[in-house]
């Protein structure tokens, strides 16, 4: 397996939806390349980032509904006239 | 996930009785069936603490598809008045909070389809790099411990998501959709008209885009290329 299908295959083997065959092949590169090593840790860390990176937003967020928005979600609900 | 239906009693308590169960428990303890009742029996305080309830969650959705805050309340209004809308449609099959959420996810996807805000760009230059035999054309080196300690500081979980913000608009949202949002690859092929297939290619494309954009950005310090 060269690099690039190791590349490819990175996300199916990370869900476990990679075939045994190529499980195999997989684990086999993933065990003699440093580098690649390196990128599927980089990878899954990316993920992770991305995911820790909206925790001010979400941590905050029950307080912070402006109250002029409620008001204005209310006014629109209600029948005009 | 839970759809509450454990919770549930024969019968409908009244409006009242929830009421004053928001007040004095907190969103978390409030019955759905008996909230959905009264929003389907038209009572004004239902619709209030369906606002209040959810809003505030609801609208950090907005805001991570959306990017400013003036579309992201505006995504919120438009969600809330389709829910609104829609309130007789819904049957209970799930919780109050993931119909809503949902609400709000299909009308961001509509209002970013519809403001077209740049021209889509090629994610190409931001896919790893490989030489003819395959083999990787740069090295990597290994800067994930460093970033664990920056994800501590707000300001660069905010660089974080500047890096996202920079991703090709159909590769940012597929990301939004799984990684952040955590639909399943159905569920986003669902919403977003494609293929289970589609929606994995373009995913991964878009974790590799964000790996280069963070090198890119913030490497220079903690992520080295040969």
């Amino acid at each position: 397996m060269t690099c690039r299908e190791f590349a490819d295959f990175m996300i199916d083997y990370l869900s476990g939806e990679l075939p045994s065959a190529n499980r195999v092949r997989f684990d086999d590169h993933l065990r003699a390349c440093q580098n690649c090593q390196r990128y599927l840790k980089a990878y899954e860390h990316s993920v992770r980032l991305g995911q820790c990176a909206f925790g001010d937003l979400d941590a905050a967020v029950p307080a912070e509904v402006p109250e002029a928005l409620v008001q204005a979600i209310l006014v629109a609900r209600r029948p005009q006239g | 996930m839970s759809t509450g239906r454990t919770e549930r009693r024969s019968g409908t308590r009244s409006s009242r009785e929830v009421a004053t169960q928001t007040q004095a428990a907190g969103a978390s303890a409030v019955d759905d069936q008996a909230l959905v009742a009264a929003l389907k029996a038209d009572e004004e305080w239902a619709f209030e603490t369906m606002v209040r309830l959810h809003g505030g969650r609801l609208l950090a959705v907005a805001r991570r598809f959306m990017q400013n805050e003036h579309d992201a309340q505006d995504v919120l209004q438009s969600a809330y008045l389709s829910a609104f809308r829609a309130l007789a449609d819904f049957e209970g099959a799930c919780q109050l909070s993931t119909w809503l959420h949902r609400i709000v996810v299909n009308t961001a996807l509509m209002r970013i389809r519809s403001r077209r805000r740049k021209p889509e760009e090629s994610i190409e230059t931001l896919l790893p790099a490989f030489q003819e035999d395959g083999h990787h054309a740069e090295q990597f080196s290994d800067w994930t411990a460093s970033a664990d300690l920056l994800l501590e500081r707000a300001e660069l979980r905010a660089l974080v998501r500047n890096c996202i913000d920079e991703l090709p608009e159909i590769y940012r949202v597929v990301l939004l959709l799984r990684d952040i949002e955590e639909m399943s690859t159905q569920e986003v092929a669902d919403v977003l008209g494609l293929t289970a297939t589609a929606v994995k290619v373009r995913l991964h494309r878009a974790r590799q885009a964000l790996l280069t954009l963070l090198r890119r950005e913030y490497a220079p310090p903690l992520m080295t290329t040969v």
